[in-house]
């Protein structure tokens, strides 16, 4: 039911050796969420979303699936928890040996146990939907960043995952390809009702798609506000939130 | 262009107040006065109230300038003299007001510091502590995966597995053929000159025979294929990781050691007994090519020869040894890109340490087989 908790992301504390990145960072996203982290460069957003997605063992806390542990889980459980979820990576992470279609068929393959034909088709549909019908033979070289970031928010929905990640989608994006993978966004989770979830930190994206956030502090390594971003730009009163969704420009500005 | 001269001239007025005139073009690319001018100038000026600058004269200026006024300004503060700016050009002010808007951040500052000897030793025990154990865990998940495997649970591509062996298989023939062929040569050549001292020069085939089936043929194309394919197997997986390829297939369920790791090993581990069977082949060939041509040997006689004198068990040690090697290597190529960090100089410092590692385990095996043999009598 959309509203429900998805996921739950408990007392979270992230680092590497001794640094500690981040620390006792809790929210909730809700199904049907376009949930954005935001944050200024060097504040562990992309930390959160690597924890989250299972890559980053944090130093304490907990990510909760609907309930279902994903770092104490043995590693069957987070395997099956991990393919619930579809994860567009910054640099897209298409692998390079594969052409489009052999990216976008593999979560399929591995994980279904429909045909090869059933696969082509679900692949043209996917390649279709982020509109790169035509290119299913084409190799992630051989195309521009744009379509290899549509490229993998395909591969991403290959097993039409009730959640999907994104890590600074709109990043080496010009400003209509931004808009149209924000747009993109938006459709995903009307039609499919999938939970969404953002970091980024491009504030045009943030405010335009975004209905649930946190905002993350480089200097208090932790969260220090949370909401709707369009409700956070009119009524918070923390100068740094205010700076940063106002392009530093200030209250008056806002 | 004396006209366009960088040049510093320090006047002292009746009222104490310095002034720092600076004419001409003041670009890095020219001549700039030293620092040393400046503090001698200043020093027989006596002493100053406040500094002013002139710059009437000043036709050009770039980075140049601005560090040299950075230095009359640190200068200034240091003998609490009062400075003012407002003689410079507009662009130059305001180029310094940026310079310092943001004070340098405290404890972000690298120190040099010196490492006691202890302190280094003790580091290095640690690094090579660390890197040992990395060693055991990828060895112990490729057990795992080789276990799944065993139980056709592992999942990756059987083209994948296809691919690898084309590569490392039927591709590596040319320098393969090339390099033993050449060896078998050279082994026949030298022990020719020797030989034919007793005249003894049929053993040639026996020495030739023996060497390269045994050993010889074994380590030679190891090496190639470490500096080949280990090398290859180690940048491909480093920039995976680079790309955040191995990430996105970890996101995925899949194990990169089973999707990655495992048809490497498997191809190069098949590929390797073979292709040091075909180079045996090839060093007697080259040892047959001296042994006629040189030593007028009858073909015949250096077949036969060859035959009588080369056991199975040769055969089957080289064989082995292959196989061994094979799986070094690729374990070498794979556990180095896994290990990669996430930059180019990773990756290149990854192929490296795949082709050293490489090559030292595949003598280390070496010697390690040999005194088997030599214990086992084989």
């Amino acid at each position: 039911m959309k509203g429900e908790p998805h996921i739950i992301v408990e007392d979270l504390t992230l680092g590497y050796d001794s640094t500690v990145i981040l620390h006792d960072v809790t929210f909730t996203v809700n199904k049907g969420d376009i949930f954005i982290i935001m944050g200024a460069s060097g504040s562990g957003k992309s930390s959160i979303l690597r924890s989250m997605v299972g890559l980053l063992p944090p130093i304490k806390g907990e990510v909760l699936y609907e309930g279902l542990s994903l770092w104490s889980a043995t590693p069957e459980e987070q395997k099956s928890t991990m393919q619930r979820f579809g994860v567009l990576y910054q640099s897209s992470a298409l692998w390079s040996s594969l052409t489009l279609s052999e990216n976008v068929a593999l979560p399929l393959q591995l994980y279904t146990d429909v045909g090869e034909d059933v696969i082509k088709e679900v692949v043209s549909l996917k390649l279709g939907l982020v509109g790169l019908a035509g290119f299913e033979d084409y190799y992630p070289s051989e195309i521009s960043g744009g379509m290899k970031k549509r490229a993998g928010l395909a591969r991403a929905m290959a097993l039409d995952p009730d959640i999907l990640f994104f890590d600074e989608p709109s990043a080496g994006l010009d400003p209509v390809s931004a808009h149209l993978l924000d747009e993109l966004i938006i459709t995903l989770r009307n039609s499919l009702g999938a939970t969404i979830v953002v970091v980024t930190h491009e504030l045009a994206s943030i405010l335009a798609i975004g209905n649930n956030s946190v905002f993350l502090d480089p200097v208090s390594k932790t969260i220090i506000a949370a909401g709707n971003p369009r409700k956070l730009l009119e009524e918070s009163k923390d100068p740094r939130v205010i700076d940063f969704l106002t392009r530093g420009k200030g209250v008056q500005e806002r | 262009m004396t006209i366009n001269k960088p040049e510093l001239n320090l006047l002292r007025l009746p009222d104490a107040t310095l002034v720092v005139r600076l004419s001409g073009v003041w670009k890095l690319s020219r001549h700039l006065p030293d620092r040393e001018e400046f503090q001698h100038q200043m020093k027989s000026a006596g002493p100053v109230s406040r500094i002013v600058f002139d710059t009437q004269a000043l036709t050009g200026w770039d980075s140049g300038l601005i560090t040299f006024l950075k230095y009359i300004i640190e200068a200034g503060s240091e003998l609490d003299v009062p400075l003012q700016k407002d003689g410079l050009p507009q662009g130059a002010q305001e180029i310094l007001a940026l310079a310092s808007a943001v004070p340098e951040k405290q404890g972000v500052r690298r120190e040099a510091t010196q490492a006691s000897f202890l302190e280094k030793a003790g580091g290095a025990v640690i690094a090579l502590w660390r890197s040992q154990l990395g060693i055991l865990g990828f060895i112990g998940e490729v057990f795992f995966a080789l276990v799944r495997l065993a139980a056709g649970k592992a999942q990756f591509r059987s083209s994948d597995l296809l691919l690898t062996l084309q590569e490392c298989g039927a591709q590596a023939l040319p320098i393969v053929s090339l390099v033993n062929l050449l060896v078998g040569l050279i082994l026949a050549f030298i022990g020719a000159i020797q030989l034919r001292l007793f005249g003894a020069q049929i053993y040639v085939a026996s020495l030739v025979g023996i060497g390269m089936t045994r050993a010889l043929a074994a380590i030679v194309t190891g090496v190639i294929m470490a500096g080949r394919t280990g090398a290859a197997f180690a940048a491909q997986l480093g920039t995976m990781q680079v790309n955040e390829e191995i990430d996105a297939l970890r996101t995925l369920g899949v194990s990169p050691i089973e999707f990655l790791v495992l048809p490497r090993m498997l191809a190069l581990a098949i590929m390797m007994p073979l292709l040091s069977l075909y180079a045996d082949l090839m060093g007697m060939l080259g040892g047959m090519i001296i042994g006629v041509t040189m030593l007028n040997l009858n073909l015949m006689e250096y077949y036969q020869k060859t035959c009588e004198s080369v056991r199975l068990n040769d055969v089957c040690v080289g064989v082995f040894s292959a196989a061994v090697f094979g799986l070094l290597v690729a374990l070498a190529g794979c556990l180095r890109g896994m290990q990669s960090g996430r930059s180019a100089a990773a990756v290149g410092e990854a192929t490296t340490s795949a082709v050293v590692t490489s090559i030292v385990s595949i003598v280390v095996a070496m010697a390690v087989i040999t005194a088997l043999c030599d214990l086992l009598n084989i």
